[in-house]
């Protein structure tokens, strides 16, 4: 650290304005950053990380937030608390930048790649509508948007998420800042972009000698990017260090816990000769596309195209791949929630192309649990009733015995059965996503499909997710399809692993073979990127 | 009733509205008092007492014989022989105003239409009936019909948003096309056509305005309906063996009804308007009913007098606004970016 530092936040806090009082967010916050240094945020979500960040800029939705007396952020040393709007407009997309973690949002969608860029090179640097434009160009070769003269008059929807934030960057490095914010720069990202994006943006700000704050969730990122390590727990920092001391020598309890929270522990070993329950052979999801006049049929997509899978009582084949890769298509087309073709056999008999009423008792023996717990649950519904649902539907048993079937599968997953009369937002992610596991288990299925069900969890509540799931698949010999995108997880649940690009199944086997010896150039990609955060050549990946 | 903190939420955002809360109270109680209406102008009397009896003649007809009279016929409170019998032997109180809707003022100084007075304080219309009288009356009716019409077209209007929606497809593109067809019909004609063929009844108006009516809310409906049946709940629902009525009912229906609400009070507003309409062109409802449209007809048929049109314009003026002004605050309430913009930047 320089005895100047670039930036500095002193005993930062932060509170909203709510009907009856404030909600502090931020808790007096303090650190600094020097020139050409890398700083993260680390945090779960609701630790105040991202309003930090924003507070920076000033880009708090003022008056509704506001920064009670103390709070200091100097920038070159210049106070920006409470400072006038011609100042923060001279800083703001200048000396300090940010990109945002969802760049489809964050570019405007009826604005072509040029005039979003020039629009910077405009406002901070007057430049001429020529001179722009060369200077728009060369920051596009920079960040590495392919073709970039014919990307000059796209629009944001005819790019890829990884273009699009690229563009966002070039956007943001377009008056060479001094700072660089980037929040969850790559959530949004599949795990092979992801990887080509932080290695960009570590080259870009070596090039220009950047400072940059990384906001993540993510500890895999920070450890490859990040010098030092904010850690961020309900508004305040509870521990700072540099990367390497912070990694071996966790000194706050939080940061020990979300350390060894990484999804861990080994896929139970069931029998190979297991009973199979959903076996399902060439299954295939077809989108027509229609053209002309007649909207004929010319062509398909291919969403699912010929996949074979087998999964045995007791086991967990996993499957991965990147968005757009068809598998939670695949996971509906199984539990025949989507049309598709091909047969599928559930317990040995071909359920393909039965009718709605005929599959009705089968419902209770195959079950789903979807992405995200915030969608998945009918907000309007007691979490009793949500349960309760499926045993109204299937007419199991009487309402007493119902009432205590719902409370045995609360207490089954870690909920306390008196909750279940509150509603589904009063519950946090994790909670909810019990729930949603407790609403399929307490049908007593066979099957069920776990399509992403970790994802939009924090990583600590992942891992106890995972552990869940586990537990209860050797307590009811259960058969999991385990649909997600982090391989990590999918290591420590599955036994069987099939790696899934653009509808078809590139690879799969044992989940040992897989991890150790892919023989595949796409899983090979996918391992890299996703374990070591490694980027690889374009060509084995979409960009 | 344990109300949800979206609920509440909801009620406090309605609160915050003050023009809106205030209307609504206000038409609220407008509205109570002209349900009473018999009991606020009426040509009989409330409560009489004669000959150490009760007689409610609100509720009950008696003939002039009970009084002492002559007739067998209904007594005619407001003849003076008659109020001379009964206060002879007890005494009757009589409603604020001592007209009703059809009671028609045989003792006017000039000729109908007469100006306001003490006795009719907005005058009488051409056929010597009181305004004020007539104005409660009509204000009353305007509201009923109004909300039976808004409540008939909101029903079938889900239903038929709610199948379109959910199903999609086929079934969604031709009902869409029928809709489309059923709205380029010219109503104002058919109901001219309709209202000559049968005599228009306060029902019969209903039904033939409910024909067209009911098309407000579909495309709303429909709109949600589209949207919330790809969600993961409502797959989760498909996915428990839930069969489609129920998926519809219990778990899409809910989120349909937000927009409903909020529109509910602006066709409210249309409802009124289309009974005024067709009042004033003389195809409302029958001839002597108490109607604002009539009232307004009278006010142009009778410019020298123009206590009629003036009445009319301010009262339909205040009742339609009225509303409006709850409907803003109603669509206030439901919005979910009021107040939790501030809570959900705090995430991250």
């Amino acid at each position: 650290m320089t005895a100047a530092p670039l930036l500095s936040v002193t005993d930062l806090r932060v509170a909203f304005r709510a009907s009856g009082g404030t909600v502090p967010a931020v808790k007096g916050v303090s650190f600094a950053i020097a020139k050409g240094e890398t700083l993260a945020l680390v945090g779960e979500s609701g630790s105040g990380k991202s309003v930090t960040a924003l507070s920076i800029l000033q880009l708090l939705p003022y008056p509704m937030a506001c920064h009670p007396a103390g709070s200091s952020i100097r920038f070159n040393g210049v106070e920006m608390v409470g400072a006038d709007e011609r100042t923060l407009r001279g800083v703001r997309g200048n000396r300090v930048a940010m990109i945002f973690q969802e760049p489809m949002t964050s570019l405007n969608p009826l604005h072509s790649i040029e005039r979003q860029i020039n629009e910077t090179l405009f406002l901070h640097k007057g430049l001429s509508t020529s001179a722009a434009r060369a200077r728009t160009l060369e920051l596009l070769r920079l960040v590495g948007l392919p073709d970039p003269e014919k990307r000059l008059s796209a629009y944001p929807h005819e790019l890829s998420g990884g273009q699009r934030q690229r563009v966002m960057i070039a956007m943001a490095l377009a008056n060479e800042p001094d700072l660089l914010i980037a929040d969850e720069p790559t959530t949004a990202l599949d795990v092979t972009i992801q990887a080509q994006i932080l290695e960009l943006l570590k080259d870009l700000q070596r090039r220009f000698g950047m400072a940059l704050l990384l906001i993540t969730h993510d500890l895999g990122v920070v450890r490859k990017m990040a010098d030092r390590v904010c850690v961020m727990n309900g508004g305040e920092i509870v521990e700072q260090a540099a990367v390497a001391d912070l990694f071996i020598r966790p000194q706050h309890p939080y940061t020990q816990k979300l350390l060894s929270a990484e999804p861990r522990g080994n896929p139970l070993t069931p029998p190979d000769n297991a009973a199979e329950v959903m076996a399902a052979d060439q299954v295939k999801v077809h989108f027509p596309i229609k053209k002309g006049l007649l909207r004929r049929t010319v062509d398909h997509v291919r969403a699912v195209d010929g996949v074979s899978v087998s999964v045995r009582q007791g086991h967990t084949v996993g499957v991965v791949g990147e968005s757009g890769s068809g598998k939670t298509t695949l996971g509906l087309a199984l539990l025949r929630l989507h049309a598709s073709a091909g047969a599928i056999r559930f317990d040995g008999t071909d359920i393909q192309g039965w009718s709605a009423k005929r599959l009705r008792p089968l419902r209770r023996q195959m079950q789903v649990v979807f992405q995200d717990p915030y969608g998945s649950l009918s907000p309007r519904l007691s979490v009793g009733q949500i349960i309760g649902e499926g045993l109204s539907i299937h007419k199991m048993g009487d309402q007493a015995e119902r009432d205590r079937m719902v409370a045995r599968a609360l207490g089954e997953v870690g909920l306390d059965p008196a909750c279940r009369d509150r509603y589904p937002h009063e519950f946090s992610g994790g909670q909810r996503q019990r729930v949603a596991i407790a609403r399929a288990l307490v049908l007593k299925p066979k099957f069920i499909v776990l399509d992403e069900p970790t994802s939009a969890l924090d990583m600590s509540v992942q891992a106890q997710i995972v552990d869940l799931l586990r537990d209860i698949q050797a307590r009811h010999n259960l058969a999991y399809l385990f649909i997600s995108h982090d391989l990590r997880v999918v290591r420590a649940l599955s036994s069987h692993v099939m790696v899934m690009k653009d509808g078809k199944v590139v690879e799969q086997g044992p989940t040992q073979r897989i991890f150790e010896e892919p023989r595949e150039d796409y899983t090979r990609a996918l391992l890299a990127a996703a374990l070591n955060l490694e980027a690889v050549k374009p060509q084995a990946v979409r960009g | 009733m344990k109300l949800t903190p979206i609920t509440r939420r909801r009620l406090a955002n309605f609160r915050a509205n003050r023009r809106g809360f205030w209307s609504f109270w206000i038409f609220l109680v407008l509205f109570l008092l002209s349900l009473g209406a018999e009991f606020i102008a009426n040509d009989k009397p409330l409560v009489i007492r004669y000959d150490q009896t009760l007689y409610w003649p609100v509720f009950n007809a008696y003939p002039e014989t009970t009084f002492g009279g002559e007739f067998e016929t209904e007594t005619d409170y407001r003849d003076p022989f008659v109020r001379d019998l009964i206060e002879a032997k007890g005494w009757m109180v009589w409603a604020p105003i001592r007209y009703s809707y059809r009671t028609i003022n045989y003792n006017l100084p000039v000729p109908a239409p007469a100006p306001p007075s003490a006795d009719n304080w907005l005058g009488t219309d051409d056929q010597g009936r009181d305004v004020v009288a007539r104005l409660i009356y009509g204000f009353r009716i305007s509201v009923l019909f109004g909300l039976a019409l808004t409540g008939f077209s909101s029903v079938i209007g889900v239903m038929a948003g709610a199948v379109q929606g959910y199903f999609g497809g086929l079934t969604d593109l031709l009902f869409q096309r029928f809709i489309e067809i059923w709205q380029g019909l010219p109503t104002l004609f058919l109901l001219i056509i309709l209202a000559s063929v049968v005599t228009p009844t306060f029902w019969w108006l209903l039904g033939l305005l409910l024909l067209f009516s009911w098309t407000s809310l579909v495309h709303v409906v429909r709109a949600e309906f589209l949207r919330a049946r790809n969600l993961d709940y409502v797959r989760a629902a498909r996915a428990l063996g839930a069969n489609d009525v129920t998926i519809m009912v219990r778990h899409v229906l809910p989120n349909a009804m937000v927009a409903t609400l909020t529109f509910m009070p602006f066709i409210l507003n249309g409802s009124i308007t289309t009974l005024t309409a067709l009042d004033f062109l003389g195809f409302g409802l029958p001839p002597g009913s108490p109607s604002l449209g009539e009232l307004l007809a009278q006010g142009k048929a009778n410019l020298q007098a123009p206590w009629l049109g003036l009445t009319a314009f301010f009262v339909l003026a205040l009742m339609l606004s009225l509303l409006i002004f709850i409907g803003e605050a109603v669509r206030d309430a439901f919005d979910p970016r009021k107040t939790t913009a501030a809570l959900s930047n705090q995430q991250g």
